[in-house]
């Protein structure tokens, strides 16, 4: 006697979202939680937490964007080993600007965000053409050639970096700030990869050619997602910068490259929200860890090897299936 | 002074050529994705060294035993890691680059650096070259690079082995339409390519001393030397090598040390962008670029 298992969606499921006629606040609230848990739990989260929590919790967020960053850019089949580059060149646009000019970072920030992702956008141009591994490998080589480049001409404070930046004038400032930033990336950028425009940029991941046979022009929708992606990442840079008050060669770090993309593998790749739960999961466990020291990084790459061998849809699709689905084990018919 | 620099370029040269060979092999020849190549050449080192130090075995018998092991390892990570994620090249490069990772960071955890780990030089005895003094090791490294490489040539095109490798990397498909059984190739490409890297590790090791960083060093300058020879070509490995080895000597020499690392990415990046395929290779010329 031979079983299989069979998935069948939830009648709850069924009834609200593709009927429309919400019935019961039942239904509501089977819509709503999904949407409503984030949004409430990152307004909430900074008035329960401690001192310290709550700088780990602006680490999460910051993470939990360049994870969202990476997650677009992967959609539009661009996929990245290099996050580093966005995080510096934007931490360093605000910090030049605030450093030499003395700009307030209410300014340097934004500008810093569209800045830092026109130059990465104009950095990647050259490689636009390129597929697969090969634009992951340059994208992992740039952030190194521009550290290495710092360290020998000395430019922008060289090894020592700039210090004495103006900080944000309050910390209910930083987190209110990082946090609605996140929930707009968050809900924005997971409705525009359901619009029209998104379709676009998952069936250049899906199928590059036929994109272009359609007559579109998968260039300039390429440089328009590296901007998105470059400008996420550079707001995180330069927000970044304001926060520890300085600026320097560590922002090209492996760091900031490996924890998104574990974040994004661990949490679920393609979602956006997966990634966020990823950066949610990893980065308050990595500070659990603390005592560990470098064993943190160890863990990572285990981390990383086993979600992509036993589990490589994440834990959100996980989530997301049980929450719509239920299953049962039915015979199988001869 | 130029001689000298020429001299030391030339010895660079068969160093990075020593270094490559084994990812060459694995990435390259056949296509599978090994990026804790770099792991395997430090965990092979400190493997020899502790055997050496820490347990006194007989010099041959520790190196026998590091390079087995190596090899073991290799088709271990290709058992149970790569046949799950085989095809996926980008899942292939996150996997093992995250094995790599976790093997480099645990020794940095135990804080194995200094000089006192080291590997012992063959044999303790310089000559003097055309004014330069050069020693036996140096010597020993082009020699045996030079072997090396004609091994791999010979390997590559002469032997029913050898053409499997390239076989699955061209299509695996028409592979096993040829009863080339794939897995037990990739298996075999994995692991010969981990054996050569505890063979690179003990030549190399004994001109500095080994330390986790030197994985990621020598993991990007066998990628470098890999792409810009091209995949799949042995004259692009020596090609490649002499390009990468006399650009770093000279600039060391002329510019200064800090460009020394910059040339090298620098011309990883050019090729990349205008011929990702490198300078020799001929493979998935299709695939590269849209």
């Amino acid at each position: 006697m031979k079983k299989r298992k069979e998935r069948i969606d939830r009648g709850i499921k069924v009834r609200s979202s593709d009927i429309f006629a919400l019935l019961s606040w039942r239904e509501m609230l089977y819509l709503a939680a999904p949407r409503l848990l984030p949004v409430v739990g990152c307004l909430v989260l900074p008035l329960i937490l401690g001192a310290y929590w709550q700088k780990v919790l602006l680490s999460v967020a910051v993470f939990a964007l360049l994870a969202i960053s990476w997650d677009i850019l992967a959609q539009t089949g661009m996929v990245s080993l290099g996050q580093a580059l966005f995080f510096g060149v934007g931490a360093y646009c605000s910090g030049v600007m605030n450093h030499y000019w003395g700009l307030n970072p209410l300014i340097t920030i934004p500008v810093a965000a569209v800045m830092g992702g026109l130059i990465c956008t104009l950095l990647l141009l050259p490689v636009l053409r390129l597929r697969g591994i090969y634009f992951s490998m340059v994208t992992l080589i740039i952030p190194l050639v521009l550290v290495r480049i710092i360290e020998a001409t000395r430019i922008f404070g060289g090894t020592e970096g700039l210090s004495g930046m103006t900080p944000l004038p309050s910390k209910w400032i930083e987190l209110y700030l990082v946090m609605a930033v996140l929930l707009t990336a968050l809900f924005g950028f997971r409705r525009m990869m359901d619009s029209d425009y998104g379709l676009v940029l998952k069936g250049i991941n899906d199928n590059d050619r036929s994109v272009i046979s359609a007559g579109i022009n998968i260039y300039w929708f390429k440089a328009q997602s590296l901007f998105i992606a470059g400008a996420i990442g550079s707001f995180c840079g330069a927000f970044m910068t304001h926060v520890y008050m300085f600026v320097g060669m560590p922002v090209f770090a492996l760091d900031y490259s490996i924890l998104p993309i574990a974040a994004a593998v661990v949490g679920g790749p393609g979602t956006l929200a997966g990634a966020t739960l990823g950066a949610f999961i990893l980065v308050p466990m990595s500070e659990a860890l603390r005592g560990f020291g470098g064993l943190r990084i160890v863990l990572y790459g285990v981390f990383l090897v086993v979600f992509i061998v036993v589990l490589p849809e994440g834990i959100f699709h996980f989530i997301q299936r049980k929450y719509h689905q239920f299953e049962r084990w039915v015979e199988v018919e001869k | 002074m130029l001689i000298g620099t020429t001299l030391y370029a030339l010895i660079n040269a068969a160093i990075l050529a020593l270094m490559a060979i084994g990812f060459n092999l694995t990435f390259g020849i056949s296509g599978v994705a090994n990026f804790a190549y770099g792991a395997f050449y430090v965990l092979s080192a400190y493997g020899i060294w502790g055997m050496l130090n820490l347990l006194h075995f007989h010099y041959l018998i520790a190196v026998i035993i590091a390079v087995f092991a190596n090899v073991i390892l290799g088709a271990l990570i290709y058992r149970f890691v790569l046949l799950r994620v085989r095809g996926q090249a980008l899942s292939e490069v996150i996997a093992t680059f995250g094995i790599g990772l976790a093997i480099l960071e645990l020794f940095s955890y135990f804080g194995w650096v200094g000089f006192e780990y080291n590997l012992p030089v063959f044999l303790d005895r310089s000559f003097i070259i055309a004014g330069t003094y050069v020693d036996f090791q140096r010597i020993a490294i082009v020699g045996f690079s030079a072997i090396l490489i004609f091994g791999l040539w010979w390997f590559a095109h002469h032997t029913a082995t050898g053409l499997a490798f390239r076989g699955i990397a061209q299509d695996e498909r028409t592979a096993l339409t040829f009863g080339i059984d794939s897995d037990w190739i990739a298996t075999l490409s994995v692991s010969f390519g981990a054996g050569l890297a505890a063979v690179a590790a003990l030549f190399i090791i004994p001109l500095g001393s080994i330390s986790p960083g030197e994985g990621y060093d020598v993991l990007i300058r066998a990628l470098a030397v890999c792409i810009i020879g091209g995949l799949g070509s042995t004259g692009g490995v020596i090609a490649a090598s002499f390009i990468v080895g006399f650009a770093e000597r000279f600039t060391d020499t002329y510019i200064g040390s800090h460009w020394t690392m910059i040339v090298s990415l620098a011309a990883i990046l050019l090729v990349l962008t205008v011929k990702p395929s490198g300078l020799f290779g001929k493979q998935k010329e299709l695939e590269e670029r849209i």
